[in-house]
């Protein structure tokens, strides 16, 4: 085949293969990092008493997904594979600091509650998960796809977690109040059980049953 | 092509890749740094003025509002002595409490509007996962507490984090009629189990709850409490603070008299 003709194939293809939509659509429902491949459940529990930490968290994994996706991928073929572990881990510890030096620096309230969560980026089993299953593999393009659907997957489950903890728990959404004076005149109390860890579990669980009872393709034929 | 499996290009790899992160997060460290020294040295000025005026207050409400009522600062060691040549608000009680005990310094600041004068101390000492410092506010009667707040580096949440919270800090308002004399002899402020002083006790004014499940967080306060009030007792006896001021002798005696 002369090299004309390669262009010309090249050519036709368009921006976004549907393949290249899948890798973003897919995580955000058939394979949904925390729902279903079941990663980075911990923070999931951890940062999601109230929507802005969740917020934040969510950005700071999505950068450190799509960063990490596409420094390993466009080096993936340098890597000894003895290492490649360790050099994973170079790599998100290294943007991991970025993003808490980052928060430090120009979102220090943020930075404070978030605390050690930054930090626990870097054991976050999504980042580490995207690379070795997909990054190393995968040429850059593709890799950035992958991390920005895994990326937002995580944050769309978070959000909506956080959403539901701080709502019903503390009756406001990023600080400003929904539920007024005038409910809690009538006798309506916060339940203070969504501001502890174990609902954040209770919602993460709804969240799978709704989305398997929706999505037949989920549950496995036994 | 390199043996990519190669030991010497496994070794190359590595030290490259090291040199490179290493070089990144140099850079971004001192874009980063100056903003962040500023945030910490705003929220310093926010947590003593906070105390000094028994409310919250954002950052920058504190930053505007620092100059116009931190009048004074004081720098003194253990023994009461003031040591020139110090700044208060730039003392690193970090540093200090690496140093042997008698040779430690402590801060002072005295917040002034118009008639009402008060001395906020700060503090610094151990939690159970790290450091936990704080300020208190005494009133010019040297005795009477006006108002504390804390704050943690990694305490447990839920448990000993709740030092910071307003469920703990409000035990040190004014209206809680805590002090540190009882009559001229130096008590303190202990943290202990609730119940163990009962409220109805003489002693109960000298004395806070304690956080249920954070018992070493509230011991490392109830310690650093103590070590900068008497520090601070020292320091009033010293300088001269106390006797001087007839007022602060007149608001000593009586509430002795009505405890």
């Amino acid at each position: 085949m002369s090299t004309e003709t390669i262009a010309a194939v090249k050519e036709r293809k368009p921006l976004f293969t549907a393949k290249d939509r899948k890798l973003i659509t897919d995580p955000l429902d058939d394979d949904n990092p925390i729902t279903v491949q079941v990663l980075g459940i911990c923070s999931a529990l951890a940062v999601t008493v109230q929507v802005k930490p969740a917020l934040f968290m969510s950005m700071g994994v999505l950068f450190v997904l799509i960063m990490g996706n596409l420094v390993v991928s466009l080096i993936r073929n340098l890597i000894p594979s003895r290492v490649r572990i360790i050099v994973q881990l170079v790599i998100v510890a290294a943007l991991v600091t970025v993003v808490d030096q980052v928060l430090k620096a120009y979102a220090y309230d943020v930075s404070k509650e978030l605390s050690v969560f930054v930090g626990l980026i870097i054991t976050n089993c999504i980042v580490m998960g995207r690379l070795e299953a997909f990054a190393l593999a995968n040429k850059p393009g593709p890799a950035i796809l992958d991390g920005i659907g895994n990326g937002l997957g995580y944050s769309f489950i978070l959000l909506l977690v956080a959403v539901v903890r701080e709502l019903f728990g503390s009756g406001t959404i990023l600080g400003f109040p929904i539920i007024g004076e005038w409910a809690l005149n009538l006798g309506y109390k916060h339940n203070g059980l969504f501001v502890l860890p174990p609902m954040a579990l209770v919602i993460v669980g709804v969240i799978i049953w709704v989305q398997r009872s929706r999505n037949q393709k989920l549950i496995e034929a036994n | 092509m390199v043996n990519k499996e190669s030991n010497s290009y496994t070794l190359i790899f590595s030290a490259v890749l090291v040199v490179l992160v290493g070089v990144l997060l140099t850079v971004v460290f001192e874009i980063t740094n100056t903003p962040y020294e500023k945030s910490v040295e705003m929220e310093k000025r926010q947590n003593i003025l906070s105390a000094a005026l028994g409310k919250a207050l954002s950052r920058e409400e504190a930053d505007g509002l620092f100059t116009k009522y931190i009048k004074d600062s004081k720098v003194y060691n253990a023994q009461g002595v003031e040591v020139q040549g110090q700044d208060a608000f730039n003392l690193d009680l970090a540093k200090e409490l690496k140093k042997s005990e008698s040779e430690q310094l402590y801060p002072l600041f005295v917040f002034q509007d118009g008639e009402v004068t008060r001395y906020i101390l700060g503090m610094r000492g151990t939690g159970l996962w790290g450091p936990v410092w704080g300020y208190i506010a005494i009133e010019s009667d040297l005795n009477s507490v006006f108002y504390a707040n804390f704050d943690h580096k990694g305490e447990t949440p839920g448990l000993g984090a709740e030092i910071k919270q307003p469920i703990f800090q409000d035990q040190f308002g004014l209206d809680k009629g805590k002090r540190i004399y009882n009559g001229s002899e130096f008590k303190g402020i202990v943290v202990e189990k609730k119940g163990r002083t009962s409220e109805s006790s003489p002693e109960f004014a000298h004395v806070v709850n304690g956080i249920s499940g954070g018992t070493i967080t509230s011991d490392g306060v109830s310690y650093m409490l103590q070590k900068y009030l008497k520090a601070f007792d020292a320091f009033a006896t010293k300088s001269g603070l106390k006797g001087s001021n007839v007022q602060a002798q007149l608001h000593l005696n009586a509430s002795t008299q009505n405890p």
